[in-house]
Order: structure tokens, then C-alpha cells, then sequence
């Protein structure tokens, strides 16, 4: 599904990723952890398309496209979804008005009819559910005055809205208390399928409590430095990202 | 007198005579207006009020030819689409529609009101023309306009719409006086346009005068006039409990001066003014606004929007007078821009002079660029480029647009203004 190879970008004249590789097949969850400044955000904006980062060098291949010759456009109708660390507040936006015309573009790219208002409306209910958000909240502008809950449970009713090929989810548990984060892991792992992929990026390992992850990689200074299992998760919880470091050094 | 603007300028003035030289009992008044226009000209660059808009030297460049013959119009082009509303239209300074005739209301020509009488007790003393050397001029040279007196008690059941169509490099220069008596409604909108490419000069002045318990909603759509000078002068007289509502729209022209001047003469009036700017090209878009709360226990409320594209230029001047005499005065304005291109400009300027201890006043002015993070967010949703950035324009600008209480008029207005923001060369 994605193919990363030595994937290298920098913001200004600061050089934040190294040389990355990662492959991702269907049906696969790859956790990417790593302490702070580790360039674990800038992965997940390079991949959905974030114009300041500069791809300096290697490749990503997304279903046997040159993923970075799309705009970010280009990337959502093909199936690249990311789900923000920091969601964008937008007044005068409702979050079901944008969704409207966001899912009849993707579903035009498909070869799919628009949806009516009846069938949105009724996608959009069963939607609702999975991440128990309400449609007052929909109708408000987007994000504005949200809790930082709120915009994320908004978030992940937008990848079920979407329903991408591929979800990054970038440090979704942020700001999260145990009660909203295991309802956006449920619905997370409600729309997971055979065909589809996530890339989950995170801090801590709490939410691969919930979203259990197939691979664990380590990100420190740009590169990938250790992969594993997910129980490299348990590991780098008890022992600290010092460990990762310190034997980075060695 | 030898060296005024408007002898060595013949063109600011008008070469045939105004209404105003047929009724006799304004005689002293046409003197007075010219005598003073004679002595003050016409502002130019240092004048403070007029420092961004160089309408007087755009108007000593016109060249217009007065021969003009108006040619067939078609007035559909211009009128609303859905508004159930009373349309008078003048191509020129020709009424090229029946007078209106509403039961139990008055609508007639200006002039044929004022040399019966009716209206000399408003005329030119709501809006003095000493103010302003343009008004000054609207007062000798206007040849058409209306006077519209809505009696105590009636409520104009549609909406008068008056569309001035110019045709060709015209000049032409309107007056209307509104007198909403007592617990009277009613809603006026004006209405503009300019045929082909060439430049024409519309200069309209209105007075209301809205007495106690008295509604005015009072638009001014100024969206199909392409190379036009446009100056637009209201001033409204508000008396106890009166209710004004103000929607000013301006999409097009050349150089478009608006003045809007509320005055709060009563007590417990209430007073909206909304205004959106839509610029693009060479467009110069110039609101001059004014509340003058002069008794207590009144509110004023304004919100005038812009976005300013290519080489276009915005000015907002938004005064807010407080008199003395008016404590428990709530006025608050905010002026909100957004520019697209480096060489498009806007300037804007709150005036707020407050003489009264116990009020409550805001305002508020930005001017900012698109947000390219709201950008982003919205295309990493699958939505394009121009469609994400018409969107987040539409939802800055809708903000004018939502509060407009007539649905046709509303939707008209959401169309032109989508159509202006959705680009496909992006």
C-alpha cells in the first residue's frame, strides 16, 4: 500500500527527517514512536502533503502512485487520511457543510453519484455513532470552541465519513482523557478492514492499549533506529526513550 | 470666484439645469449651494476626508458625452431574481417603468413633490449640503429620484426596488427623500447599473427621515457597475423606538463612495448597518460611515466586511459620536478585512468621539490574509484548491450576507458572491 524509501525533509534550513523506509501493507497497523522532536509530526505532514517541509530526497510510493507529486488533494481522494494533532478551527465552516462537499469529491474520484441529502444524512447518523458525537456539534462551525475532545472525536467521524484507504493518525491521544480515547480507539478499530492500513503516531503507548499495532517502529533524529512487535511499545514505556537513545550512541 | 473647481471644471457641474431651478421656494437654498460650492470646490488629495479617494480627479478626466441615446436595456439583466418588489427603473435619467401606485402611500417624483410642497420641511436639511461638496452638487444638479411618505400605521407590503441603469458615459445625479411616519414600514433598495465599457458617473443622495415606532430597511446593491464613479449619499434621521436596518453591498466600479450617516435623534432607537466589499482589478471601494447617538438608552450595531483582490483598495472610516446628553448608549463596530494579492490595499479607521460618561462602545478593526492552515486542513479532506479557498472566503464574507432578511435578496447575493469567489485558475 505505501512503499517509504529514504525519505528525507527539511523545514527552513533545519533537516528534520533522515532517510526514512517503512512499508506498509494492507491490513497492517505500524505504530511510529520516538521522543519529542524526533520528526514523528513531520512524517505524518510530509505524507498528507504539508507544503512548508521540503522533500529533499527518496521516495513514497501510495498504490503505485508518486505520492509526492499529489497535491494534498489529490492524496484525501486517493485515500491518504490524516487525522490532525492540532484539528484547525475555521468559523463560518459547519463541519456538515464541508463534509458534504469533501465526501462527493472523494466519491466523484471514485466514479460514485453524489450523495443526496437524504443519503448523506443518513451516512453521516450512522457515522455519528461510532464515535458518539452530536449533531449539534456538526452543525456548528468547525472546531470553534470545541473541546480538545471534541476535535478529536470530530476528527475520527471524518475518517469514518471519508473512509480512506489510508489513516495517519497523528498523536490522537493528546489531550485525550481515558474515556474519550477508548471511544476514539472503538471507532477507530471499528472501520479497520483487511484492505485498509493505519499509521498510528504517538508519544505514548496508552493508545496502542486500544489500537493494537502489527509493527512498532522508533523514531529518533529523523530515522528510523529500532522496529519491533508491538510489545517494543511496553518496552520503550518501561524503560524510557533514554534506552533508545543511549544505544543509538553505542 | 473666478478660480473655483467648478468654473475651470465644467464638467463636475452639470451643463443643464437641476430639479431644483423649477421650484421656486428653494431658490434662496440653490444660491446658498452653489455660492458655497463655488467657494470650497471639490476635495482633493489633503482634503482628510477624501485622502484615498480621488473621485474629484476622476471626474476631472471624464470625458462623457451627453448626446448619448439609451438603447434598449433589459432590465431582467439587473432585477432580482424571485423578489416580489415594486421595480422603478431609470436608464439615464428616463423612468422607463410605470410610477409605481401603492394604496395609501405616497411615491411621485421628487420634484413634483417638493414644487407641491410636500417634503420641503426634510429637503436638504437632513443631509446638509455644506457636508459634503458632492451632496453640494447632488442638491443644484439632480433631475430624478422619488418621494416616498409612508403614512402612520401603513407598512409597503413589498419592497420598492429603484434601479439606476446608466447607459453609456453618462452623468446623471438622483434625490430621494423618505418620510416613514409614525409605526410605519418599509423597504427600499437601490440598485445599480452600467452598460458596456464605458465610464459613467452616478452621484444619488437620500434622505430618511424615520419618525417614532417607524422601521427603514434601507439596501444598496452595487454590483453590475464596471467603470462606474459612484457616489452614494445617505443620511437617516431616527426618532424615539425607530428601527433602522442598512445593507450595503459593493462588487464593482471604478471608484464607489459610500457614505452612511445615521442620526439617533430619539431615544431607544436601534440601528444595524452591515456592508460587505467584494474588490477585484482596479476597483477603489470607499465606506464612509457614520452614528451619531444624540439621546439616551439607543444601540447601534456595525459590521462591514471586505476582501480586496488584484490591485483593488478598500477604505472603511467608521465614526461613532456620542453626545453629551446620551448616557446609556450601547455602540459597537467591526471592521474585518481580508486581502488576496500583494498590491491590493485597504485602509480602515474607527473614529469613535464620546462625550457621555456612562456607555458601552467597541470596536474593532483586522486585516489579515487567507489562513492557509484552514487551507490545508480543508484539502487534506479531498476538497480542491479554489473550492477549499472560496469556501473560507464565502465563510468570512458570509457573515453580511446571513443577516439579510429577505430571502431573494439573500440568495441573489450568496450567488454573486460564490460565483466572484470560485476561481479555476488556481
Amino acid at each position: 500500500m505505501l512503499s517509504i524509501k529514504n525519505l528525507c525533509a527539511k523545514i527552513g534550513d533545519n533537516q528534520i527527517l533522515n532517510g526514512i523506509d517503512l512499508d506498509v501493507k494492507p491490513g497492517e497497523i505500524h505504530a511510529i514512536m520516538g521522543p519529542n522532536g524526533s520528526g514523528k509530526s513531520t512524517l505524518a505532514s510530509v505524507l498528507a502533503g504539508r507544503e512548508e517541509f521540503e522533500v529533499t530526497d527518496g521516495s513514497v510510493d501510495f498504490l503505485g502512485k508518486d505520492l509526492l507529486e499529489m497535491s494534498p488533494d489529490e492524496r484525501a481522494r486517493d485515500g491518504i487520511f490524516m487525522a490532525f494533532q492540532y484539528p484547525v478551527e475555521i468559523p463560518g465552516v459547519s463541519t456538515i457543510n464541508f463534509m458534504k462537499t469533501a465526501v462527493n469529491q472523494v466519491r466523484s474520484h471514485r466514479g460514485l453519484p453524489a450523495l443526496d441529502a437524504v443519503s448523506f444524512l443518513g451516512l453521516m447518523k450512522e457515522k455519528m455513532k461510532l464515535v458518539d458525537i452530536d449533531q449539534s456539534l456538526l452543525n456548528r462551525s468547525l472546531n470553534e470552541g470545541f473541546s480538545g475532545g471534541e476535535k478529536k472525536r470530530n476528527e475520527i467521524f471524518q475518517l469514518a465519513m471519508l473512509d480512506p484507504r489510508l489513516a495517519i493518525l497523528d498523536e490522537t491521544d493528546s489531550g485525550l482523557d481515558i474515556d474519550a480515547l477508548r471511544i476514539v480507539a472503538d471507532g477507530v478499530n471499528k472501520l479497520m478492514t483487511k484492505d485498509k492500513s493505519i499509521i498510528v503516531v504517538t508519544h505514548y503507548q496508552r493508545l496502542l492499549e486500544y489500537i493494537v499495532p502489527d509493527f512498532v517502529h522508533v523514531l529518533y533524529r529523523g530515522k528510523i533506529v529500532k522496529s519491533g512487535g508491538k510489545e517494543l511499545a511496553a518496552e520503550l514505556e518501561a524503560k524510557g526513550y533514554d534506552w533508545v537513545k543511549d544505544s543509538v550512541a553505542a | 470666484m473666478t478660480t473655483s473647481a467648478i468654473d475651470t471644471n465644467p464638467t463636475l457641474l452639470g451643463v443643464s439645469p437641476g430639479a431644483i431651478d423649477t421650484i421656486p421656494a428653494l431658490a434662496a437654498l440653490r444660491d446658498e449651494t452653489l455660492r458655497h460650492l463655488q467657494e470650497t470646490g471639490f476635495p482633493g488629495p489633503k482634503h482628510e476626508e477624501y485622502r484615498y479617494t480621488p473621485l474629484t480627479r476622476a471626474l476631472e478626466k471624464l470625458s462623457l458625452d451627453d448626446q448619448a441615446d439609451p438603447t434598449a436595456v433589459d432590465l431582467d439583466t439587473y432585477t432580482i431574481p424571485g423578489l416580489d418588489a415594486t421595480v422603478v427603473a431609470f436608464v439615464n435619467e428616463r423612468c422607463v417603468t410605470p410610477m409605481p401606485e401603492i394604496e395609501g402611500l405616497i411615491v411621485k417624483p421628487l420634484q413634483e413633490a417638493l414644487a407641491e410642497g410636500k417634503g420641503l420641511d426634510h429637503f436638504a436639511k437632513i443631509a446638509d449640503p455644506k457636508a459634503d461638496a458632492f451632496v453640494a452638487w447632488n442638491t443644484l444638479a439632480w433631475t430624478y429620484g422619488f418621494y416616498v411618505e409612508i403614512p402612520e400605521g401603513a407598512k409597503l407590503s413589498k419592497p420598492l426596488v429603484i434601479l439606476h441603469v446608466s447607459d453609456g458615459s453618462v452623468r446623471k445625479a438622483a434625490r430621494n427623500l423618505l418620510v416613514v411616519d409614525r409605526n410605519a414600514e418599509c423597504t427600499i433598495i437601490q440598485k445599480y447599473a452600467s452598460t458596456g465599457p464605458a465610464t459613467s458617473y452616478i452621484n444619488v443622495v437620500t434622505e430618511a427621515f424615520v419618525d417614532e415606532h417607524a422601521r427603514l430597511d434601507f439596501y444598496d446593491i452595487q454590483a453590475d457597475i464596471p467603470g462606474q464613479l459612484h457616489f452614494n449619499h445617505a443620511r437617516v434621521l431616527q426618532k424615539d423606538h425607530s428601527l433602522v436596518n442598512s445593507y450595503t453591498f459593493t462588487l464593482e466600479g471604478k471608484i464607489v463612495r459610500n457614505n452612511l450617516e445615521l442620526v439617533l435623534d430619539g431615544e431607544r432607537c436601534e440601528s444595524h448597518m452591515y456592508g460587505l466589499y467584494l474588490l477585484n482589478g482596479d476597483t477603489l471601494a470607499d465606506n464612509h460611515t457614520a452614528v451619531d447617538h444624540m439621546k439616551p438608552n439607543s444601540f447601534s450595531n456595525e459590521l462591514y466586511k471586505g476582501i480586496m483582490e488584484d490591485k483593488s483598495r478598500g477604505i472603511f472610516n467608521g465614526k461613532i459620536y456620542v453626545r453629551p446628553n446620551a448616557q446609556k448608549t450601547n455602540a459597537f463596530q467591526s471592521n474585518r478585512n481580508i486581502l488576496l494579492s500583494e498590491d491590493a490595499k485597504v485602509n480602515t479607521k474607527p473614529q469613535l468621539e464620546i462625550w457621555a460618561d456612562d456607555v458601552k462602545c467597541s470596536h474593532g478593526c483586522t486585516t489579515g490574509q487567507i489562513d492557509e492552515e484552514a487551507m490545508f486542513y480543508l484539502m487534506t479532506r479531498g476538497i480542491p484548491k479554489a473550492t477549499a479557498r472560496a469556501m473560507l472566503l464565502y465563510a468570512f464574507a458570509g457573515e453580511t450576507i446571513d443577516v439579510v432578511p429577505l430571502p431573494a435578496v439573500q440568495k441573489y447575493l450568496v450567488q454573486r458572491v460564490s460565483q466572484r469567489l470560485q476561481r479555476n485558475d488556481l
